[in-house]
């Protein structure tokens, strides 16, 4: 049952994909309707997959890379629907199914299978933790593609290229607005992540702080993100710098996903 | 019946000709009475526009009707009529669908796209079916030109892009602002453009106005216009910050603004973007500016250039437009060529015989031992029936042919009687009125 439904949320998103880039190209009520009705499909047949799965393993699903990968991608749609309703930004759609459908591709490759829950894992603060994790990686994987966008129109007003693309991407100062939305949810939520983490370590290694890779390349993108977050709050930043650093934050994020095994689990 | 059509335009004559052709929308009445009085003009529609001015009329003859119209033109006008016969055309049949079509859905316009013009034939032709001066044909007819126009409006581009200077710099501003209903503008300098545009940004929502000038008392008169504030000119740098699109056009022999204010200004306002247009030759505001994160500065030139990409990409929208007439020019024309007399009594007299084929054929079906002649008898007696029947609407619908009617009562049988000619098309039409 839950590799049917997450075959069909591939399947779901990968149509959906296609027709959000159809969107870049061509103008139409009709379309942007499509594109948004197929990502709501291929999100709820995700969440059954979701569910199905947390209920047959009788815990959430993010015990591996495969899970965590697939929950990932469930919150950057939600987060994106939910900017979509809010600011009519199909085209930041264009930007950010594609990394979905990439995630989800990759997950689907991974092994999976059910597995005997590692002792190290069943504590409520690793819950939380790994909870809070994903959705604040969610809102700064929305404000990369923002980023993304941001830095391609600047370019277009600057050079003065008012091509089709130009015509089609939402204004600067929508951008502006979401990539802050974005900073002022996934912020405190990384925040409380990373404390959840440092207390599971305490109970499950008897120390807060060991100083692995994970937890080093966690506090790196904190400090990135608090960075944009206090420029902003204190003088107001935005614009080109903001754009780039929260590019780069968003890489070094991935790092910390990808790149550092935790050195207890998986 | 055939619909004609008499004017003149911006493309065959100048505005001289034109305002002395003109009629006004008070004093309609009277020239529409007059037209449909003219011999053999049965319905008539005035369109009077500074563009231009066309008549809708249908007629049986259409060399006469014309020229009944042409020398009405110019004797309601006292133009001789060798003065205005270059510049009139006419077109009659398919032709006049084509044009009137191409005039709603402004593809015959000054500015290709520009939406005033559909607005104007709807008042003109509501002063017709006011004074009853159209009648079923017409009537039908504008209704199928705003739905052409609508669809045309719908379907293609050619009323999404702006082409005008100052609009051009509204919809730039929006692709950096955004909403522009918080916004506010700072105009330096007076000029027709910079006026023109900043009244572009007060209708587009944009919330309040500065205005400054070298003389406070200018500035001062320009505020009243817009109800915003006169800033004194050397006070200009510490008022910059508040304003979110500036507007420049001083006549000052050197730059006004430099990259290092714009800087100032720009971390004073905590980074938010700042949309300039610098309208002024020589410049007011540094080229450099175009350097500063968060500044957008753009001259006319740049504006203009937008302008011409949009009016190119009309001209593209243009040919679908074309297509989107063609289609329908064809469709309307059928409904219009069923409404002769001759077709519509072939119609009828196929509509009976139809049904009375086919109610013989059943009664002789069924029947077992029918005497050897009893069909063709009975064949001859329905015939009768349906000849007899169809003597006295037939003579009256020739006559009528000879007197203004006849639209009314072809109308009517085809209604009635739900005669097959392009029932379709016509199902299509009435939906849309």
């Amino acid at each position: 049952m839950t590799h049917f439904f997450f075959s069909l949320t591939l399947g779901l998103y990968g149509v959906a994909t296609m027709v959000y880039l159809a969107c870049l190209i061509r103008t139409s009520e009709k379309l942007t309707r499509w594109a948004s009705r197929l990502l709501v499909s291929g999100c709820i047949a995700h969440i059954l997959s979701t569910v199905h799965l947390a209920s047959t393993e009788k815990h959430l699903p993010l015990t591996n890379m495969q899970e965590s990968l697939s929950f990932f991608s469930l919150m950057v749609v939600v987060a994106f629907l939910i900017f979509e309703r809010r600011y009519k930004v199909t085209t930041l759609g264009s930007f950010v199914t594609p990394v979905v459908l990439l995630m989800l591709s990759v997950a689907s490759t991974l092994h999976g299978g059910a597995r005997q829950l590692p002792p190290i894992l069943q504590s409520n603060w690793f819950w939380i933790h790994a909870l809070l994790a994903f959705i604040s990686y969610a809102a700064f994987t929305i404000a990369f593609g923002v980023a993304v966008i941001y830095l391609i129109q600047r370019h277009f007003l600057k050079t003065k290229h008012f091509g089709a693309l130009f015509q089609k991407l939402p204004p600067l100062e929508t951008l502006d607005e979401i990539s802050y939305r974005c900073f002022a949810i996934g912020f405190p939520l990384l925040t409380v992540a990373i404390i959840s983490g440092a207390i599971w370590s305490e109970k499950a290694m008897g120390s807060y702080w060991v100083w692995d890779p994970k937890q080093t390349w966690s506090l790196i993108t904190w400090f990135i993100y608090a960075a944009l977050l206090h420029g902003r709050l204190t003088i107001g930043w935005r614009g080109k710098r903001a754009a780039i650093l929260s590019i780069v934050g968003f890489i070094v994020l991935l790092i910390t996903f990808f790149g550092m095994k935790h050195s207890v689990t998986w | 019946m055939n619909i004609i059509v008499i004017g003149l335009s911006h493309k065959t004559a100048t505005v001289e000709i034109r305002e002395k052709v003109a009629f006004s929308p008070n004093l309609i009445e009277k020239p529409l009475r007059d037209l449909i009085a003219l011999d053999d003009i049965v319905e008539g529609v005035i369109v009077s526009t500074c563009n231009r001015v066309e008549i809708y009329a249908t007629t049986h003859d259409i060399a006469g009707g014309i020229a009944r119209i042409k020398r009405f033109l110019a004797a309601h006008h006292r133009i001789p009529i060798e003065n205005l016969e270059s510049h009139l055309y006419a077109y009659h049949s398919e032709a006049a669908i084509r044009h009137v079509f191409r005039v709603a859905s402004s593809l015959d316009s000054l500015v290709v796209g520009e939406p005033q013009i559909l607005g104007q034939i709807k008042t003109s032709y509501g002063y017709a079916a006011e004074y009853k001066t159209s009648g079923i044909i017409l009537n039908r007819f504008l209704h199928k030109a705003f739905s052409v126009a609508k669809r045309v409006r719908t379907e293609t581009k050619i009323a999404s892009s702006a082409v005008s200077v100052a609009f051009a710099a509204v919809e730039l501003a929006k692709k950096i602002l955004g909403d522009l209903s918080e916004k506010t503008v700072m105009l330096i300098g007076a000029g027709e453009m910079c006026e023109l545009a900043a009244k572009h940004f007060i209708n587009s929502g944009a919330k309040g106005v500065m205005v400054t000038n070298r003389t406070f008392e200018r500035a001062e008169r320009l505020a009243d216009d817009f109800a915003g504030e006169a800033v004194r000119f050397e006070e200009l740098l510490d008022h910059l910050h508040r304003a979110d699109i500036v507007l420049s056009s001083t006549g000052a022999p050197h730059t006004i603004i430099g990259p290092k204010d714009v800087e100032e200004v720009i971390r004073k306002r905590r980074f938010k973007p700042m949309f300039f247009i610098d309208i002024a030759v020589p410049r007011d505001i540094d080229q450099k500016v175009e350097d500063v994160d968060n500044a957008y500065l753009f001259t006319v030139d740049d504006l203009q250039e937008i302008v011409q990409a949009n009016l190119a990409q009309r001209s593209l929208e243009a040919e679908k437009a074309e297509e989107i007439i063609e289609q329908e020019i064809g469709q309307f024309f059928k409904w219009l060529s069923s409404l002769g007399v001759t077709p519509t009594i072939v119609a009828l007299r196929n509509r009976f015989d139809e049904i009375r084929r086919a109610e013989l054929e059943k009664t002789v079906s069924g029947w077992k031992d029918l005497p050897a002649d009893a069909e063709k008898r009975m064949d001859a007696l329905t015939m009768a029936i349906m000849n007899k029947l169809l003597h006295s609407p037939t003579s009256a619908l020739k006559q009528a042919g000879q007197g203004g009617r006849v639209d009314l009562y072809v109308d009517a049988l085809r209604q009635l009687f739900d005669l097959q000619t392009s029932r379709q098309d016509d199902d299509e039409l009435a939906l849309e009125e």
